[in-house]
């Protein structure tokens, strides 16, 4: 599909080397790092919008770049679509003509039926006729992936598409943008530095640093298993697992994860999957059976591995699955904690944290 | 009133202004966009008319329209007359005086320009000239108006250069402000003063007009 090797340098020194090799089918790949990074730096040499320094863009056997041979095909040329940042949508056009701004060689009746369908597709219908200044963030995205998906676009660069909108019509755009990409089955690449964003809306993912990628892996792989400290402090969650609903009350949710079975205030939604967070501090060990205590979550297993961590100590425990929890060198020592010895993993319901996984 | 002097001066205006709208517009999308090291000294000669002095400007104008020079020359065998104390010879010298009017209003509307806008335009298929009329020109209506009504109020207030060029012809040259010198060499205060006072009204709503339209963002005075 994808095979990209990238290099550019920038005038300032500045420079960005990546490899890039996106599957055949509609995966999502995820650029994530802090800003400054050199994620958008990719995104905009795989769009065309900066030369590469060295190296060479080949998509779906056709060579967009190569710097050895001094080639390099126009943006207008490549199939691509891009979402900037901020969406620019284009003040001087009402949202019907943004969304048919790049279709403007097709037959008028082709041009306004194709608009209608994406429209339909994003269920903006109703906004046609509005200008950009009168649209919420959110509704800004959705006419901004209307124009760009109106194209019919081989691949999908998404620059932060999330990172202009807030709290609340944040994740609620971001679960649409989910299942958009699921039904849309277009490959694309996206960058964010939001952890959350990337566990939600990638399948494969690249950590970048300073203009290299540290790691690459999916997303839930990579979180869980952090190689380097910036990914794990970006994440900030020991423990990240998948679970599956079991039960809904009113003020708990019971989930499957692994073999064992735990219970979670947090309720996000009706969704029958989510991704499990639970920081490694908020996870207590108690040796012996625990008594009457208010932490609804009591999973029995037996310790795996003792590693330290600055000044507290990493406890592996396997209670059906692998988790973690951060403790005291002293307790360890008072609990004599070592490989095999069986404890119970306690937590309060409402250390666990669920994002929503779109299967 | 003196009309003759009117409709010279609204002719030459109109001529100018329009020639200056054709050629300031891709003198000021280079100045604008280009990033060629040297480009500040294209800007210095495009802002030169701002301080050369008229007359100085007008008698290089003169010469290079001479029948001794090459231009001059050309021309003359072409239609038969020299440039110097024509209309025609008026409006190459209007337009090399009000270039900068002409050209300024309209680079600062397209430096207010988002660049990602044009880049979105690109990344959507459209070409760098479809991108400089559906997204550019557009977005920079504004500067286009400011920059056409300036450079005719501009040459309207012309004097210097009229004078050395045009000479002071009537009906063919005379334009107002040259009247209204004439009327004060003639001692005729009266005339003068109502004269003055309509292009001072003219010269007031001009301006208004082009503030209203510009936002403050891309004013240049």
């Amino acid at each position: 599909m994808l095979n990209a090797e990238i290099a550019k340098t920038f005038k300032s020194g500045v420079q960005v080397r990546a490899s890039l090799h996106l599957p055949p089918g509609p995966s999502v790949t995820v650029l994530f790092g802090a800003s400054g990074a050199g994620k958008t730096t990719l995104l905009r040499c795989i769009a065309g919008l900066e030369q590469l320094t060295a190296g060479k863009i080949v998509f779906s056997g056709d060579v967009w770049a190569d710097a050895s041979k001094r080639r390099h095909i126009p943006t207008q040329k490549r199939p691509i679509g891009y979402l900037f940042q901020d969406y620019a949508l284009f003040p001087h056009l009402n949202v019907r003509d943004n969304i048919g701004f790049g279709i403007h060689h097709l037959a008028p009746g082709v041009r306004s039926e194709r608009i209608r369908t994406t429209a339909a597709t994003l269920q903006i219908e109703d906004l046609l006729e509005r200008q950009p200044d009168e649209l919420s963030g959110g509704q800004q995205q959705r006419v901004a992936l209307a124009r760009v998906l109106v194209r019919e676009p081989g691949l999908l660069l998404l620059d932060e598409p999330l990172s202009a909108l807030d709290g609340v019509a944040r994740g609620h755009v971001r679960s649409e943008l989910a299942r958009l990409l699921r039904r849309l089955q277009i490959p694309a690449i996206i960058v964010t530095h939001d952890w959350v964003d990337a566990l939600t809306l990638g399948d494969r993912l690249h950590v970048m640093s300073r203009g290299v990628v540290l790691q690459e892996g999916s997303p839930q792989e990579v979180f869980a298993k952090p190689q380097y400290a910036e990914v794990a402090s970006a994440v900030g969650m020991e423990n990240l697992v998948v679970g599956h609903v079991l039960e809904r009350t009113a003020d708990v949710l019971k989930l499957r994860v692994g073999t064992a079975e735990l219970y979670a205030a947090d309720q996000q939604g009706d969704h029958t999957d989510y991704f499990v967070c639970i920081r490694g501090e908020n996870v207590t060990l108690e040796t012996g059976r625990a008594g009457q205590s208010s932490a609804r979550n009591n999973l029995r297993g037996r310790v795996k591995e003792i590693s330290p961590t600055g000044s507290l100590v990493k406890v592996i425990v396997d209670v059906g699955f692998e988790i973690v929890a951060l403790v005291t060198h002293q307790a360890v020592t008072d609990m004599q904690l070592f490989p095999g010895v069986e404890v119970f993993a306690v937590f309060k319901a409402s250390a666990v944290h669920l994002i929503p996984r779109t299967v | 009133m003196n009309w003759e002097a009117i409709i010279t001066t609204l002719k030459l205006a109109t001529a100018t202004a329009t020639i200056l709208a054709v050629i300031g517009l891709p003198i000021s999308y280079w100045v604008a966009f280009s990033k060629l090291r040297w480009k500040f000294l294209v800007e210095a000669v495009v802002a030169l008319p701002l301080v050369l002095p008229p007359t100085v400007l007008g008698f290089y104008v003169l010469v290079a329209m001479g029948p001794r020079s090459p231009f001059g020359h050309w021309y003359e065998s072409l239609t038969g007359h020299g440039l110097p104390f024509t209309l025609e010879g008026l409006v190459i010298a209007s337009t090399l005086y009000s270039l900068p009017f002409a050209v300024q209003p309209v680079a600062a509307a397209f430096r207010s320009i988002d660049r990602r806008m044009v880049e979105a335009s690109w990344t959507l298929g459209v070409s760098s000239w479809g991108t400089f009329f559906r997204v550019i020109v557009p977005q920079a209506k504004a500067g286009l108006v400011a920059g056409f009504v300036l450079s005719f109020a501009h040459t309207v207030g012309e004097f210097g250069v009229v004078l050395m060029v045009g000479g002071n012809i009537p009906g063919v040259t005379r334009t107002i402000s040259i009247h209204v010198y004439d009327e004060v060499q003639s001692m005729d205060y009266a005339s003068a003063g109502m004269t003055s006072l309509a292009l001072l009204v003219f010269s007031f709503l001009i301006l208004s007009l082009v503030y209203s339209l510009t936002p403050r963002r891309d004013r240049i005075f």
